[in-house]
């Protein structure tokens, strides 16, 4: 089959071009995305991607499948092209370009930095665990299982937008995770950090990011709690 | 040497999994002057893919439980190959480790009580194996490697450690004095090499499943600490001791967790028979993980095997019900419908016997310090070089590992180093420097490569590699076919050296990665031949045709493969934990 791929390496290269490669895909089977990056990289060696677990766990192999941002490893082929149709792979969207289906991702980590990524508990810590009920932890789930692919946040205009202001999807999921935990006692700091109108608001509730998001999580409905709380903490 | 650039560090680590993490997160807090270096970002390392849990004796499920069981069960678990007093540490020092992490914010699962959620899992026993079976695995969920990796990663940034991400090393930095004091590395972005010079070089570099042509192994499991290891000269412990995990998913190779069958799932042959009950009456299909791998493959050689093939046999969950695995295995089920195309809350999952763990690695004191021998024999450190995690071999884990004790083993003997290091570092470690001809010793295969103009391939010399281990040295071993395929092996070796790099540019060049990963998956593999070759017993994984008794009169020792003269000496295993009686070899049966 055809594989177009976004094609770009700036020791060689004055621009990015989409180059198409042959790939023999073997007969009855139903590859992977990134199974059939491997086959094209055996032809061409130098496609650079990302990749690592190859099960979906890692978050190194987001990119546009398609026109659809997703993971490589865990997206098959039957569903993303129709028989006799050309495979499209680019980087994902709104994000420098390093080399090739390669996005550099500074922006995004920096955004996720921002929100205090971890527990914070001032006060001294039990022998034990900190006890939790089942009830929860059950608020957690839905948040902690993010793996930081970037699928989400490059899917967002408003993170195309303001890549440096707003959050971001992924960031804002991570935010929520730790005002959710009852563990965490800094939800007021954590809270006033958010409170300008770019970091939460300038989310437009489009729901793009849930669209692509590969583990099915839904950081709209999260930026939904966070701005709640905003507008109660204002009142 | 002209024109590379030199990076100075008190502590430099190499990799970003939970050992390295938990390592660094110990010495950023020191105030020295640290850095991690990864060659993927580190949530991207293997630790993530960890499913079933962490094993330790925080009493949750049953308050009387006893790090002292736990012991029991991982010495056993060893057949009696693991370093009692390293094993009695890691037991006794597990709860704290634990209950550090839950500080950290790691969302464990919980009881109804608010304690950390525990599951039973392989080979784990109460009141030293007279009490039944023990649930002891601390679970997040079938999350748990992903839970951990990310809570380690946030406690980093917490304490704003410095992370060489996406940074490749290359090789150990030696100087004529045999310490070690550094590592050559490439910042992949931009393709530049630099010296980075450190007092301590730890290796948390992980493990090398990626030798094998089926593993659960991530892409990135080369085996690059290893390799880098051996090539300078420096010797690996229990190198043939191999685990092949139950439960690969048969065709893909990804991970079912042992939880699954802790939580009440069974494995079924063509006749739907739950063989287990014969193969490990008590136990059945929680019996340690060598011996229902083997089980699975006789059943298999034996004709009821599953499938078109009769190759796999099937992992059976439905009787579970939905909530219970929605609740339990929410990653199984994903996991399942994905590279199965099966979905187990109806049918049975496809498995077989998967390259899974690597027991060996890098020997090294419970303070991660590496060692070699000299010529008397006797244990020497190795100057300014330290490994943890499934790149070391302290050796907790022996001939087998049991299920949840490879994140116990991070997390514990990363603190661990972390602390020597922090307390070496203040009694003063000197900041050795390497000669021109020291850096150009440790840059020469990189000189090599970039000089190629010839050559196989990169993928077409690893899958020749990765089947040559595959059919010579897998479950059961066969003296006269490990020496066919240590042949093999010897011829693999010149084209690899002569490996070709067609593509030599500089930013985010792949390709090289991936050659130089060869490199090191090849030192691994002939490491792994030769010392399987040598060892003629069958013990824990080590499971060999032509020798099917385990031999304690000549073999109830590590062996040590030293790579100079490609010879395999042995090592004492200890037997003197310091708080209680030694537990003497038994006759190991579930």
């Amino acid at each position: 089959m055809l594989v177009s791929i976004y094609r770009y390496n700036p020791d060689i290269d004055d621009k990015p071009v989409m180059r198409d490669i042959e790939v023999e895909i073997p007969a009855g089977k139903d590859l992977m995305i990134l199974d059939v990056l491997e086959l094209a990289k055996r032809k061409d060696s130098s496609i650079a991607y990302r990749r690592s677990c190859r099960e979906g766990v890692c978050g190194s192999d987001g990119m546009n499948i398609n026109g659809r941002n997703g993971l490589a490893c865990i997206t098959q082929l039957s569903e993303v092209v129709k028989p006799g149709k050309k495979l499209v792979l680019r980087p994902l969207p709104g994000l420098p370009v390093i080399r090739d289906l390669v996005v550099d991702m500074s922006i995004f980590y920096i955004q996720f930095e921002k929100v205090k990524p971890y527990l914070i508990n001032d006060t001294p810590a039990p022998a034990i665990e900190r006890l939790q009920s089942p009830e929860d932890r059950e608020k957690l789930d839905g948040l902690y299982e993010c793996i930081l692919c970037a699928c989400c946040s490059s899917n967002c205009p408003s993170f195309w937008w303001n890549p440096d202001k707003f959050i971001g999807p992924a960031g804002l999921l991570q935010a929520y995770r730790f005002l959710a935990d009852s563990r965490d006692t800094a939800a007021a700091e954590r809270l006033a950090g958010l409170d300008d109108p770019f970091s939460v608001f300038r989310c437009r509730g489009i729901m793009n990011c849930v669209a692509v998001c590969p583990k099915d999580l839904n950081p709209t409905r999260a930026i939904g709690h966070i701005r709640t709380m905003l507008i109660q903490q204002g009142t | 040497m002209k024109g590379l650039r030199r990076l100075v560090f008190d502590a430099v680590i190499v990799g970003g999994g939970g050992a390295g993490l938990r390592t660094a997160l110990e010495l950023s807090q020191s105030g020295y002057k640290t850095a991690v270096i990864s060659k993927v970002f580190p949530t991207r390392s293997h630790t993530v893919s960890a499913q079933g849990g962490i094993t330790c004796a925080i009493g949750s499920d049953d308050p009387d439980d006893d790090w002292r069981w736990h012991m029991y069960d991982t010495v056993k678990g060893s057949d009696y190959i693991g370093d009692q007093d390293a094993i009695e540490y890691m037991c006794s020092e597990g709860p704290q480790t634990v209950f550090e992490l839950e500080h950290m914010g790691l969302p464990f699962s919980r009881t109804a009580e608010g304690r950390i959620y525990q599951r039973p899992f392989g080979g784990q026993s109460k009141d030293f194996g007279k009490g039944g079976q023990a649930a002891r695995t601390c679970a997040a969920a079938d999350r748990t490697g992903h839970a951990l990796l990310h809570t380690l990663y946030q406690a980093n940034l917490k304490n704003d450690t410095v992370f060489l991400n996406e940074w490749y090393a290359t090789d150990l930095v030696k100087n004529q004095d045999g310490a070690v004091v550094g590592v050559i590395a490439i910042c992949i972005e931009t393709g530049e090499t630099v010296f980075i010079n450190s007092r301590a070089t730890v290796f948390a570099t992980g493990g090398a499943g990626r030798i094998y042509a089926s593993t659960t192994n991530a892409l990135i499991n080369t085996g690059d600490g290893i390799g880098m290891a051996l090539r300078a000269g420096f010797p690996v412990q229990d190198i043939e001791m191999w685990q092949f995990h139950p439960t690969g998913i048969y065709g893909a190779g990804t991970l079912v967790t042992e939880g699954s069958r802790g939580e009440g799932g069974y494995l079924i042959n063509s006749d739907g028979e739950r063989f287990m009950e014969r193969y490990a009456p008590n136990t059945k299909d929680l019996a340690s993980r060598d011996v229902v791998a083997r089980s699975m493959v006789l059943e298999i050689l034996e004709g009821r095997g599953c499938g078109e093939n009769a190759d796999h046999v099937l992992l059976k969950l439905d009787h579970l019900g939905e909530d219970v695995l929605n609740s339990k295995l929410p990653g199984i089920l994903e996991l399942s419908r994905t590279f199965a195309h099966v979905d187990p809350v109806t049918d049975p999952i496809p498995v077989v016997p998967t390259c899974h763990y690597m027991m060996g690695g890098i020997p090294t004191n419970i303070n991660g310090q590496a060692l070699t021998q000299n010529s008397n024999g006797e244990d020497e450190i190795i100057d300014g070089f330290y490994a943890v995690g499934e790149s070391a071999c302290v050796s907790v884990h022996g001939g087998n590992r049991l299920g949840g004790n490879s994140l116990l083993d991070l997390v514990v003997f990363g603190r661990a180093a972390g602390k020597y290091i922090e307390e070496s570092l203040r009694q003063g470690i000197e900041q050795r420097r390497a000669s021109d001809t020291d850096i150009e010793q440790a840059m020469a295969r990189l000189q090599r490569l970039n000089d190629s103009d010839s050559g196989a391939s990169v993928p077409e010399l690893r899958t020749e590699l990765q089947n040559v281990m595959q059919n010579h040295f897998g479950v059961f071993r066969k003296g006269e076919f490990m020496r066919d395929g240590i042949e093999k092996l010897k011829i693999l070796r010149e084209r690899i050296a002569r490996v070709h790099l067609e593509d030599k540019s500089q930013i985010f060049n792949t390709a090289r990665i991936e050659a130089l990963e060869l490199e090191n998956l090849f030192e691994v593999a002939e490491a792994t031949a030769i010392a399987a070759e040598c060892r003629t017993e069958s013990r824990g994984a080590h499971a060999r045709d032509d020798f099917r008794d385990r031999d304690d009169d000549n073999w109830l020792c590590h062996s040590m493969y030293f790579p100079a003269d490609k010879r395999v000496g042995k090592r004492a295993v200890n037997f003197s934990p310091k708080t209680m009686p030694t537990f003497e070899p038994q006759i190991r049966s579930y």
